[in-house]
C-alpha cells in the first residue's frame, strides 16, 4: 500500500471537495481499504468523513432519511425500515455479513466499486481501473459480468444490493457540492452505464459529496420479495438478484416495480415487465410472461449465457413470492 | 603455465583497489539515494495515536497504512486476532468496535481513536473463560484453530443481536467466517449452548 496522508473533518463546511485519484473520502473502509492493499487505489490522501456527515435515519413527513454515513446494519434493522421500507431491510441483508453491514456506510454502498476480478488485479488491462487500457473481461473471465447496457469497453456489474431495493423504489440521492449548494439526484440517474468512459462509475459531480438518501413512503410495504442467486448460500455477490414489489388493488395489480443486480454497470430496472403487469391480475401465468418480457432481448457474453434463463426464473420467483407476505 | 595462474600479484592489487573504491562510494550512493528515494518513493506518515483496547489506553506512534490487525500483531504482542486472508473475506480477524463486530483487517488504526476495541484476548474475565470459549471448547467448535477467535468474537456478537433463533438463523447471521476444517456443526452448537444459558 502506498503511504498517504490522513485528515479527519468534523463538519461538511470543513471539507474541501475536490476529489481526484489522489484525494479520496474514507467512510467504512471496507472497499477502499481493500483496494488500496491491491494497488487499485493509490490515494495520496484520505478525508476521514465519519465524523462530518449525519449517520441517523429517521422518517419525517413521509420521507425516509437515510444519512449518508448511517452503517447498512443501522438502515436494515431499523422500525421505520422494517415497518414501511422492508424490501430496503431485505436487500441490505442479503448482502455482505454482519462485521461489513456494521462497518459500512450507506452512501459509501452507494459509492463501491465493481468486483469484475481483471478491475483488481492491476497486471490486466481494464478500462475502468486505467483508461483507455483495454477490457479484459469481453473475452475473458465474463461469468459474473454484465448482460444488459454493456458496451466492448466494460462488461463490468454493480455489485450493491441495498441499491437495488432504492432503484426499485425511485429513492433519491442528496448531495451537497463545493459552493455549499445542495443538489438531488432520482436514484436511476445516480449510477450510469460504462458509456465512453467506464472509469466513472455514476453521475455524481467531482466536487460533490452525498449527504443523504431519500425514499418516500409509498404502497410496497406489503407484498414484496428480494430474491438473490449466488454460488453460496450466504456472503457472497449476486450472480443475478431481483427486487420485486406489487402495490395491489385485490388481486389486480396497480403498479410493480422490478429490478436487478448482476445485469448491468447500473441497477437495473425492468421498466417494460413493470408496464405490462400494470392493470393485470396478480397469477402465475402473467408473471411468467413478464419475466420472458424482461429477459428476451438479453445478450449474454462467451461465459455468463447461463444468467438468462437463471433471471427468468428469478424474476418469476420474486412475483410469485411478492405474494406469500 | 601464465594463463592458467589464477591469483597474481596483479589481480590482487587490481581486487583490492577495486574493493577500497567500493567502500569509498556507498557514502556518496546513500546520500544519492536518499535524494532520489524522496522523490520516487513517497514518504510514510507516522502519527500518535490514543486507542482504547481491552479496556486498557495505548498510546502508540502509527504508520497510517496501518490497520487495527496489524496494530494488534506488530505492536502490541495481541496476536489473538488472526490473520487469514487481509481482504474482509474470511472473518478471521473479527473484533468488537463500540461493542459491534467488525472486521479489523480493514479498520485503518488511526480510524479507530475513540472506539472501545474489543478483541479475543479482551474476553475471559480474570482468567475465567467467557461462556462462548468454555461452550467451543466443550462442543468441539474448532479443529485447527486458526479460525476461532474470529468465530467466538462473532458467536457473542450473534447472541448480542439476538439472531439464535433458528440453526439456519444462527448460520446467515456467521456467514461472514469461513472455516476450512469445516467445524460449522459444533460452533452452531456452542452458540445454541450459550444462547440457552
Amino acid at each position: 500500500m502506498r503511504p498517504f496522508n490522513l485528515e479527519k473533518v468534523n463538519t461538511v463546511a470543513e471539507i474541501s471537495l475536490i476529489k481526484s485519484a489522489k484525494r479520496q473520502f474514507i467512510s467504512g473502509g471496507t472497499n477502499l481499504v481493500d483496494l488500496m492493499k491491491k494497488n487499485v487505489a493509490q490515494p495520496e490522501t484520505l478525508i476521514d468523513v465519519t465524523s462530518a456527515l449525519s449517520n441517523n435515519v429517521s422518517f419525517q413527513k413521509d420521507i425516509l432519511n437515510i444519512g449518508a454515513m448511517a452503517s447498512n446494519s443501522l438502515v436494515a434493522n431499523h422500525k421505520d425500515v422494517l415497518e414501511k421500507f422492508p424490501l430496503i431491510s431485505k436487500a441490505i441483508l442479503a448482502g455482505a455479513s454482519p462485521q461489513i453491514r456494521n462497518m459500512a456506510s450507506s452512501a459509501g454502498n452507494l459509492l463501491q466499486r465493481t468486483r469484475c476480478p481483471y478491475f483488481y488485479d492491476v497486471t490486466t488491462p481494464c478500462n475502468k481501473r486505467k483508461p483507455n487500457s483495454g477490457c479484459s473481461a469481453i473475452e475473458g473471465n465474463n461469468r459474473m459480468s454484465a448482460v444488459a447496457g454493456y458496451n466492448d469497453q466494460c462488461v463490468a456489474v454493480h455489485p450493491s444490493d441495498f441499491c437495488i431495493s432504492l432503484a426499485a423504489l425511485d429513492a433519491s440521492v442528496t448531495a451537497i457540492t463545493a459552493e455549499q449548494k445542495e443538489i438531488k439526484i432520482p436514484f436511476n440517474d445516480f449510477h450510469k452505464l460504462p458509456e465512453n468512459t467506464p472509469w466513472v462509475d455514476n453521475n455524481l459531480p467531482a466536487d460533490a459529496i452525498i449527504t443523504k438518501i431519500d425514499v418516500a413512503e409509498n404502497k410496497f410495504n406489503k407484498n414484496f420479495s428480494y430474491v438473490k442467486l449466488r454460488d453460496r448460500t450466504s456472503y457472497a455477490f449476486a450472480l443475478v438478484s431481483v427486487a420485486a414489489a406489487l402495490d395491489l388493488n385485490g388481486n389486480r395489480i396497480s403498479e410493480a416495480r422490478l429490478a436487478s443486480g448482476g445485469v448491468a454497470h447500473k441497477p437495473w430496472r425492468w421498466y417494460d415487465a413493470e408496464r405490462f403487469l400494470q392493470g393485470k391480475s396478480a397469477t402465475e401465468d402473467v408473471f411468467l410472461e413478464a419475466a420472458k418480457l424482461a429477459t428476451k432481448d438479453l445478450k449474454p457474453l462467451s461465459e455468463n449465457g447461463y444468467k438468462i434463463p437463471m433471471l427468468q426464473g428469478a424474476i418469476f420467483s420474486a412475483l410469485k413470492d411478492c405474494m406469500n407476505q | 603455465m601464465e594463463g592458467k595462474e589464477h591469483y597474481s600479484r596483479r589481480s590482487f592489487l587490481k581486487i583490492s583497489g577495486l574493493l577500497a573504491a567500493f567502500a569509498a562510494v556507498p557514502v556518496s550512493v546513500k546520500a544519492f539515494y536518499q535524494d532520489v528515494k524522496q522523490y520516487l518513493i513517497p514518504k510514510k506518515n507516522v502519527s500518535r495515536l490514543t486507542l482504547s483496547i481491552n479496556k486498557t489506553s495505548h498510546t502508540l506512534y502509527v504508520d497510517t497504512r496501518t490497520t487495527l490487525l496489524d496494530l494488534f500483531r506488530e505492536q502490541l504482542n495481541l496476536t489473538g486476532s488472526k490473520k487469514g486472508c487481509d481482504h474482509g473475506q474470511c472473518g478471521a480477524c473479527t473484533v468488537h468496535l463500540n461493542g459491534e463486530r467488525a472486521l479489523s483487517c480493514l479498520t485503518l488504526a488511526s480510524m479507530a481513536q475513540g472506539k472501545e476495541i474489543t478483541t479475543i484476548e479482551g474476553l475471559a474475565s480474570k482468567g475465567d473463560l467467557h461462556p462462548m470459549q468454555k461452550a467451543f471448547i466443550e462442543c468441539d467448535g474448532f479443529q485447527c484453530g486458526y479460525c476461532t477467535p474470529g468465530q467466538i468474537m462473532s458467536a457473542v456478537a450473534c447472541i448480542n443481536e439476538g439472531h439464535t433463533g433458528s440453526v439456519e438463523e444462527i448460520k446467515e447471521y456467521m456467514s461472514g467466517n469461513l472455516c476450512r476444517c469445516g467445524a460449522y456443526n459444533g460452533i452452531v452448537q456452542s452458540i445454541q449452548k450459550v444462547a440457552a444459558q
